[in-house]
């Protein structure tokens, strides 16, 4: 993945061009519906998590216009989508394609491996980001199609054709 | 090319209990864990098994015939092992197959405690000789020896034949040889044990950065180990796989491992003849991903070798370590 072609590169810079015109007060809504449902779904998410629940993680899909501050408390959630020129503070950065990270936290691509090939970078708290890596690793199910679900058909359409060009992208 | 011995037990790893059910789908024939502290050698953050989780794994497995092996492998501080004794006391009152152990205070509990239990020896203790695997086997009643990633598949041989022995070895994963004081290093950087805290290069000491070049430094406490430049493979953050500058290399080498894993497919008919009883699959901290793709590999790859067949084995390449491997001291003395 680190040598890309010309119709890959086009492929992974794709969210980029979709989703800039997006304001983040959009997208907040859906956020919040999101870590709430995990929230309440997921409770062994939390609990793996020890004392890393107060953490403040930058999840930060380098294809997309914004970045996720993340903090996995679960009697108080914080999912919010920010702009990378505000460098949010936080204690721990997890940085990958969109679908590098969504395929990871789906347990479909392994961490270490990503690490390896330099797909995945991490930098802060690394305690905190094995910590959530292990958590999100013994969910079972995806939570992608939980919040493609929780977008009703749209959502589901939208997730199906992402996997699909996400395949032909690595076919080449 | 069929291998002449029994089949083999195909062992995998099983870090979170999402990591044991896919092990057990994907065709291990045993999953080995431990709980949650400083028992075992992969007491990571996030990982492994409280005693209600190792209750339902091992139900699990067991209705899919599949074993269980629990690691209470590191050693115990001295004045501390009520901790190690209470793991082996949980562990078999939950049913598991085979405790593994490594410290002979704790092999002595077992074995006068639980005198009826399986105990493996562990790779941590070590146990390379005739004579080694002998005293375990005769002062404890240790069934199986996993052997430590040092010897050649000729010396296995010698080994089982001289002592009748249970062996088990590494055939994939991290290719750490937990021998001659490496895993000291650990210590020695951190004032962690990786033997008695069960913490190899701990997080909560690794530092990753990367500069608008992508140009990746590790450090593990005031160390840095490598660097790797932008779009180069990169490894763990151990010392034992550091590239250091020397007067003799003043660019960097690595001065004691590359960071590559261990693939053993193609020795795998010699293992098996030389009497290796059990294949163990490396990476307790490795996902989902990794769990299913290595052991479903590694299923076809023995059932291949029992047909009669070429061992068949996916490319497993991208989940590899610095995505390089090698067949380390299995294939000769030299193998750097």
């Amino acid at each position: 993945m680190t040598s890309s072609t010309p119709s890959l590169q086009s492929f992974v810079n794709a969210p980029r061009i979709l989703f800039a015109p997006v304001p983040l007060s959009v997208l907040q809504p859906l956020l919040q519906r999101v870590a709430s449902n995990v929230v309440r779904t997921r409770p062994g998410l939390f609990e793996r998590l020890g004392t890393h629940k107060s953490t403040r993680f930058l999840i930060d899909p380098t294809n997309l216009p914004f970045a996720v501050l993340l903090r996995p408390d679960p009697n108080s959630v914080l999912l919010k989508a920010v702009r990378r020129r505000e460098e949010p503070h936080h204690d721990a950065r997890i940085a990958g394609t969109f679908l590098t990270l969504l395929n990871m936290v789906d347990g479909r691509l392994d961490g270490d491996a990503l690490f390896f090939s330099r797909d995945l970078q991490v930098t802060g708290d690394t305690e905190a980001v094995v910590s959530l890596r292990n958590a999100l690793d013994d969910l079972e199910g995806s939570i992608a199609d939980d919040i493609a679900s929780l977008l009703g058909p749209p959502g589901r359409f939208a997730l199906k054709r992402l996997r699909a060009l996400k395949r032909r992208g690595d076919e080449g | 090319m069929k291998a002449e011995s029994a089949r083999p037990e195909l062992v995998c790893p099983a870090g979170t209990p999402a990591g044991l059910r896919t092990a057990v789908d994907a065709g291990a024939d045993a999953v080995y864990c431990g709980f949650r502290n400083a028992t075992n050698a992969r007491n990571f953050p996030g990982l492994n098994f409280t005693t209600d989780e190792l209750t339902e794994a091992v139900g699990y497995a067991h209705k899919r015939d599949t074993k269980v092996l629990l690691a209470v492998n590191t050693f115990p501080p001295a004045g501390h092992t009520d901790l190690w004794r209470k793991a082996v006391d949980d562990g078999i009152a939950l049913g598991v197959d085979a405790i593994i152990v490594a410290d002979m205070g704790v092999a002595r509990y077992a074995a006068e405690r639980h005198p009826e239990q399986r105990l493996h020896l562990s790779v941590q203790a070590g146990a390379p000789s005739v004579e080694a695997v002998r005293f375990y086997c005769e002062e404890f009643g240790v069934k199986r020896v996993v052997l430590p990633r040092i010897l050649t598949v000729p010396e296995i041989r010698a080994l089982h034949d001289e002592t009748g022995c249970e062996l088990e070895t590494f055939i994939f994963g991290n290719h750490g040889l937990m021998a001659e004081g490496r895993c000291s290093l650990t210590n020695f950087a951190t004032g962690l044990s990786t033997n008695m805290d069960g913490v190899c290069s701990p997080a909560s000491h690794v530092h990753y950065e990367e500069d608008r070049q992508r140009n990746l430094s590790t450090r593990l406490g005031p160390f840095t180990i490598d660097c790797f430049a932008c779009g180069q493979s990169a490894g763990y953050p151990t010392i034992c796989k550091g590239r250091y500058r020397t007067p003799g290399h003043p660019e960097g080498y690595y001065a004691f491992e590359e960071p590559l894993s261990l693939n053993l497919a193609a020795l795998l008919p010699a293992l098996m003849n030389a009497g290796v009883r059990a294949l163990k699959i490396e990476g307790r901290q490795r996902g989902k991903a990794y769990v299913q793709a290595v052991v479903s590999a590694w299923r076809k790859a023995v059932d291949d070798v029992m047909a009669g067949n070429e061992p068949g084995l996916d490319n497993l390449l991208a989940l590899t370590e610095g995505q390089k491997e090698g067949q380390g001291a299995f294939a000769g003395k030299r193998w750097r």
